[in-house]
């Protein structure tokens, strides 16, 4: 059994209330760092642990922090990215809903640790019933002296509220989660200046994914030491995978960072194998943005080392043969998959979800979106692979943020791994060798909008 | 020529809306629209005309543009009138692996009408929608603010059914009961 610190008491039952969440050690931490620690001292515990944020860029979460700006007299925020959207990525939904407290208590911390007094969760408008959870949570907090005024008797102050969204993949893009807390559309800004200089209310914040702060708790009781200590190289701690697909049993496992990708995908302890006997097809395996890989590719690196469930292992060899750890939206595909049909859910998603400022992005994800329709109904040309090939290259690098290259990215790399089967496809008419989704293929009326 | 509609808040939800403007530093009070154009898609009928909007304005003192074009950029928010329930069938990868589109189909005949329809007596809108984050439970549908997972066909049927009878509408409100396993 590998180590579990965010989800060691997920089974405990009543672990959403603050009672129970206090008698299995919760608020030990803040307890521990408001009577004998100073905020630059937790700073460095986190700079030591060697966490990287945990939403999918995986930026070092001690040096985010330490860019923070802290001009005399203007207020500095700590904004929670709770906005969880990426296809395939669930974790931050199961964590707050079981253990709330958990990213309160390390919202606090952060708060603290950065000199915030007033911070906010943003969290996806879909997640309405999860907000709830979070707003009884944060009264329970309040009214047990954990938030407001002279917290723990320490005279520092904290005012922590939800902010709901109201559906755009693109708030999860921390500026654009920013104009959507100032009550604007999510138009990403332009950057500089980061955040750390001017975010919210052009103030100085910090915006850290539900995940990295709640890592923020053990970092602080354990120590950074004891958190760096689990992992392989550069990929400290655990994370949190969001399991789903075709695999036996989907859900959100903590791991070790360095699990083995086929002990991941195989073990019982996991995802237990693919569901039915299949074979194993194809992995996102880091939410739907990386790189999709094929079999030979996820289990074992280019040079036939296994492959591992960490940021260096799963990006060895580069987006030619490998691909990202990213937000660890871990998507298995059986053998009779059809990878056009699933990459013309992406298309689509990043089609929609493109917020239209960036013209590369706005035109180019609504042809790739078109192109994949085309072939999905027995209409497409040879040379239409070439022409997504061509039209994702224009995208990639050239918008504001990086919604640009998560739509990219699956189309390019799903042609690079699967060429021949958009070929078949479209010499076919139809996915081929695949009884099953040859089926739902003929369903598939639905006009493009 | 009518007169131009004008709404209000209820007393119950203008007071909801008053706490939800405090919670920002002074003269930052737009940054509540988002909260409050949800209490209104709520207490007016699912949507938002554009009375609802300007009701919004109007509580925060901002343009009525400034209310308009945010709503239209968040997927949520329905900028024509919606069936007392919508069902909202999530279609990204994950519960496309998992038969999503079996459930759309199944919803489309059942309820005789097409995605994005509503049905003639009002009671369902049916749309679909980008992942919501409920890919371990593939497939799935949300309503009102409530995840229904691990769909099948029998339990899509079944859902329906029971709304059907409830015959009530499913808003996004506080009032919702908190029901995790």
């Amino acid at each position: 059994m590998g180590k579990k610190i965010l989800l060691a008491n997920d089974h405990i039952e009543g672990i959403r209330f603050l009672d129970t969440y206090r008698k299995h050690g919760g608020y030990a931490s803040l307890e521990k760092a408001l009577k004998s620690m100073t905020p630059e001292q937790i700073v460095e515990e986190v700079k030591t642990s060697g966490l990287r944020g945990r939403g999918g860029a995986g930026f070092p979460t001690g040096m985010k922090w330490s860019f923070l700006a802290k001009p005399e007299g203007v207020p500095r925020y700590v904004v929670c990215n709770a906005d969880e959207s990426e296809p395939g990525t669930f974790k931050d939904r199961y964590l707050m809903e079981r253990i709330p407290h958990l990213l309160i208590e390390g919202m606090i911390l952060s708060s603290y640790a950065l000199g915030a007094k007033t911070s906010y969760i943003y969290i996806r408008g879909e997640y309405f019933y999860v907000a709830r959870i979070l707003e009884q949570a944060i009264d329970e907090a309040y009214a047990a002296g954990l938030l407001g005024k002279n917290i723990l008797n320490s005279g520092f102050d904290l005012d922590l509220h939800v902010q709901i969204g109201a559906g755009a993949y693109i708030c999860g893009e921390e500026t654009a989660l920013l104009e959507s807390l100032e009550g604007k559309r999510g138009n990403p800004r332009i950057k500089p200046p980061f955040p750390a200089i001017a975010g919210l209310y052009g103030c100085p914040t910090v915006v850290n994914n539900v995940e990295t702060i709640a890592a923020v708790v053990p970092i602080v009781n354990e120590g950074g030491a004891a958190y760096a200590a689990i992992g392989v190289g550069n990929s400290k701690g655990t994370k949190l995978i969001s399991a789903s697909g075709h695999i036996n049993k989907p859900g959100v496992y903590e791991i070790e960072l360095g699990v083995p990708v086929e002990e991941f995908i195989y073990s019982d302890e996991y995802c237990g194998g693919i569901r039915n006997g299949k074979k194993l097809k194809a992995v996102v395996a880091g939410g739907s943005s990386v790189p999709i890989l094929p079999t030979e590719l996820i289990l074992n690196t280019a040079a036939g080392e296994p492959r591992l469930m960490s940021y260096e292992s799963l990006g060895d060899g580069g987006f030619a043969t490998g691909t990202m750890l990213g937000s660890g939206g871990f998507i298995v595909m059986d053998e009779d998959t059809s990878i056009v049909k699933n990459l013309y859910t992406f298309a689509r998603f990043y089609h929609h979800e493109s917020c239209g400022q960036c013209s590369p992005c706005r035109e180019g994800t609504g042809w790739m979106e078109k192109i994949l329709h085309k072939i999905l109904h027995g209409h497409g040309t040879l040379a239409d692979v070439d022409l997504l090939w061509d039209i994702q290259s224009k995208i990639e690098g050239k918008t504001i943020c990086p919604l640009g290259e998560a739509a990219a990215w699956p189309v390019a790399a799903a042609i690079r791994h699967f060429r021949k089967e958009f070929e078949d496809f479209i010499r076919n008419g139809e996915h081929v060798n695949d009884v099953k989704h040859y089926y739902r293929l003929n369903n598939l009326t639905a006009p493009i909008n | 020529m009518s007169e131009k509609t004008i709404l209000k808040f209820s007393d119950e939800t203008a007071a909801i809306a008053k706490k939800i403007v405090a919670r920002y530093p002074e003269g930052r009070h737009k940054s509540a629209l988002i909260p409050l154009l949800h209490l209104a898609q709520a207490e007016f009928d699912g949507w938002l005309s554009v009375p609802a909007m300007d009701c919004v304005a109007e509580f925060l003192s901002i343009q009525p543009i400034e209310a308009y074009e945010v709503a239209s950029f968040y997927s949520m928010f329905n900028l024509k009138p919606v069936g007392k329930c919508t069902l909202e069938v999530c279609r990204t990868s994950s519960c496309w692996l998992n038969g999503a589109e079996d459930i759309v189909r199944h919803l489309e005949k059942k309820l005789g009408i097409k995605e994005g329809q509503t049905t003639a007596d009002g009671m369902f809108t049916l749309k679909t929608v980008e992942c919501l984050g409920s890919c371990g439970t593939a497939p799935m549908l949300q309503c009102g603010g409530d995840y229904y997972e691990n769909l099948t066909l029998e339990k899509t049927d079944k859902l329906v059914d029971s709304l059907r009878a409830e015959g009530k509408a499913r808003v996004y409100t506080n009032d919702n009961p908190v029901n995790i396993d």
